[in-house]
């Protein structure tokens, strides 16, 4: 890889612990321990039950919130505040530049999970007084969470190479929305005939199928996915996110910096 | 070898919403700046001055033309390890602090570990900004970002730098604090091409300029020949307050400045007027050949392109 990109993520991944986007992490931290008391106090053999899919559930929208809001003005806000004049004026082609930005918010967003990751297991702990082998299924879940924000992110990524920040956050969480709900989707799409059929079945595979990615309920439930599913998804998550940042990088390449 | 060729570059941008329509930015530009000198690109606002500078630096595509800088494709990458850039009003990451930006600046620019530190704080001192250069962008005023705008701009020793308008912010002596600056990079061997619209700047400091106006360029070539033409009459100062008759009636216009009087006459009149200040005991201080300013060439030119554009609508 080269050093430039390197370089640019580890700026961008420095943006955002300065702009104090962890802070997250604290409110995080507040909810899980909230809710793990409670839960504690309140309900009988379905603690682990609540704190993992409450735990996972928060991972994931405090992900998906992180990844859009600031995978939005990734690009947009550089042009805006022409900060991008003087990186390009540099030996940095704008492929290296979009390409490091894009790592340096889903390394931001790998390290907040990895410490969100650390509450939901602390949270588990003081319910369940221990760990069960079943446990383990979560850090399965919270690999596809991760594979869901390198989507989200490369999507944000894309929509802010040519739009503004408002139009780019419209885009990106409208696609997390319909993507989220991918497979009913297909079910729909099943269901209907002519060329209704064609533009559901084309609009459910065009969209990112974050549904496939969603296993939290599963692993509450101890029940893992299975390894076939595991490599189908990181071999999905990657081919999208590789698309939609080609797509970014194809619009970027060709914009002009006015 | 020429340090920037500008080969018929220009640039017209599609603008409105529904009824796109075409705006020419810049006419095709034919330009060449030579290696090791001061150039100067002058014009007013709008002239299209930012348009050639960002398309030298690969921010904006030409409609068409080309451009060799340092021998080699203007879109060439590593060409870019050897030019620094100053935008107009420059911002920069304000979560960095002076040091940490051009830490950056310099990783991107290719500068090896060893000599990055070393560079930094010497290009830091070099701008005066040493004091405070552990202190956040954000807090900075517009004439620290301008400085440390120049410090990016020199960081890795470029042997071209473009500025845009690089005395825009800075106070009377910032100024004379940039043009020292532009001088030692001159005698360093390197090649400073600056926009501006400060004429007394460029006057000072160009060996070269050239003045482009609404996307055309109206002019180019030495300061020294744009300003050394001779308009038929001399200037003459002399000590005092006093203005003779006898001079007046020489046809001089005098101006009283202070402690001396300036007057403007024909050529032909000047052993006369000085000996109607021999006859009245006057002190003479100098007597000069009137020549243009940049300032008449560079108004004359604006007005020569404004008469060709209303004769051709």
């Amino acid at each position: 890889m080269s050093p430039r990109i390197l370089h640019i993520a580890r700026n961008t991944f420095r943006e955002a612990v300065r702009d104090r986007v962890l802070y997250n992490l604290i409110a995080f931290t507040l909810l899980l321990s909230g809710a793990a008391i409670l839960v504690g106090q309140i309900s009988f053999d379905i603690e682990r039950l609540v704190v993992i899919n409450l735990g996972l559930t928060a991972v994931s929208m405090f992900g998906v919130v992180i990844a859009i809001f600031i995978g939005i003005g990734l690009v947009s806000k550089e042009i805006e505040k022409r900060t991008l004049y003087t990186v390009l004026s540099r030996p940095v082609r704008r492929w290296e530049f979009i390409v490091g930005k894009f790592f340096g918010l889903a390394g931001t967003l790998v390290v907040n999970t990895f410490c969100m990751a650390i509450g939901v297991f602390g949270a588990l702990f003081y319910v369940a007084h221990k760990f069960t082998r079943p446990d383990a299924l979560i850090l399965v879940a919270l690999y596809f969470i991760v594979l869901e924000f390198l989507i989200i992110c490369s999507l944000a990524l894309l929509f802010s190479s040519f739009s503004s920040p408002l139009l780019s956050a419209v885009f990106a969480f409208s696609l997390f929305v319909i993507g989220s709900f991918a497979d009913d989707l297909r079910g729909f799409a099943g269901l209907t005939h002519g060329f209704t059929r064609w533009f559901a079945t084309g609009a459910a595979y065009l969209v990112p199928n974050f549904s496939a990615l969603n296993v939290i309920t599963a692993v509450a439930h101890e029940q893992g996915p299975s390894p076939q599913l595991i490599l189908q998804n990181t071999l999905y998550a990657l081919f999208y996110t590789a698309m939609a940042l080609s797509g970014a990088v194809l619009i970027f390449e060709r914009r002009n910096l006015k | 070898m020429a340090a920037i060729e500008i080969l018929g570059l220009e640039k017209t941008y599609m603008v409105g919403f529904w009824r796109k329509r075409p705006k020419r930015a810049l006419q095709p530009l034919h330009l060449t700046v030579e290696e090791g000198e001061i150039f100067g690109f002058l014009g007013p606002n709008g002239a299209g001055k930012t348009t050639t500078l960002k398309i030298l630096m690969g921010l904006v595509f030409p409609t068409a033309g080309t451009a060799r800088i340092l021998g080699r494709e203007w879109t060439d990458p590593e060409v870019k390890a050897q030019i620094g850039f100053l935008p107009e009003q420059p911002y920069f990451y304000d979560y960095l602090t002076a040091h940490e930006l051009l830490d950056y600046y310099g990783q991107l620019s290719g500068v090896p570990g060893k000599d990055r530190k070393h560079r930094v704080d010497e290009v830091l001192e070099r701008v005066g900004l040493t004091d405070i250069k552990g202190v956040q962008l954000r807090k900075f005023s517009k004439g620290m970002l301008q400085r440390t705008g120049i410090a990016q701009a020199i960081l890795h020793s470029p042997k071209l730098v473009f500025f845009d308008e690089p005395m825009s912010g800075l106070d009377p002596l910032g100024r004379r604090e940039v043009r020292d600056l532009m001088e030692q990079l001159k005698h360093e061997g390197k090649t400073v091409f600056f926009s501006t619209h400060i004429l007394s700047d460029a006057e000072a400091l160009c060996d070269r300029v050239a003045i482009i106006n609404k996307g055309e360029l109206r002019g180019v070539g030495a300061v020294e020949d744009l300003t050394s033409t001779v308009q038929g009459k001399v200037e003459v100062i002399w000590q005092g307050t006093q203005v003779p008759s006898s001079m007046r009636a020489l046809g001089a216009e005098c101006h009283v400045t202070g402690d001396t009087v300036r007057a403007v006459l024909p050529e032909n009149q000047q052993d006369a007027a000085i000996d109607a200040l021999r006859r009245e005991r006057i002190r003479l201080i100098a007597i000069t050949p009137l020549r243009t300013s940049l300032e008449a060439y560079f108004v004359e030119k604006l007005q020569h392109s404004q008469t060709t554009a209303g004769k051709t609508s």
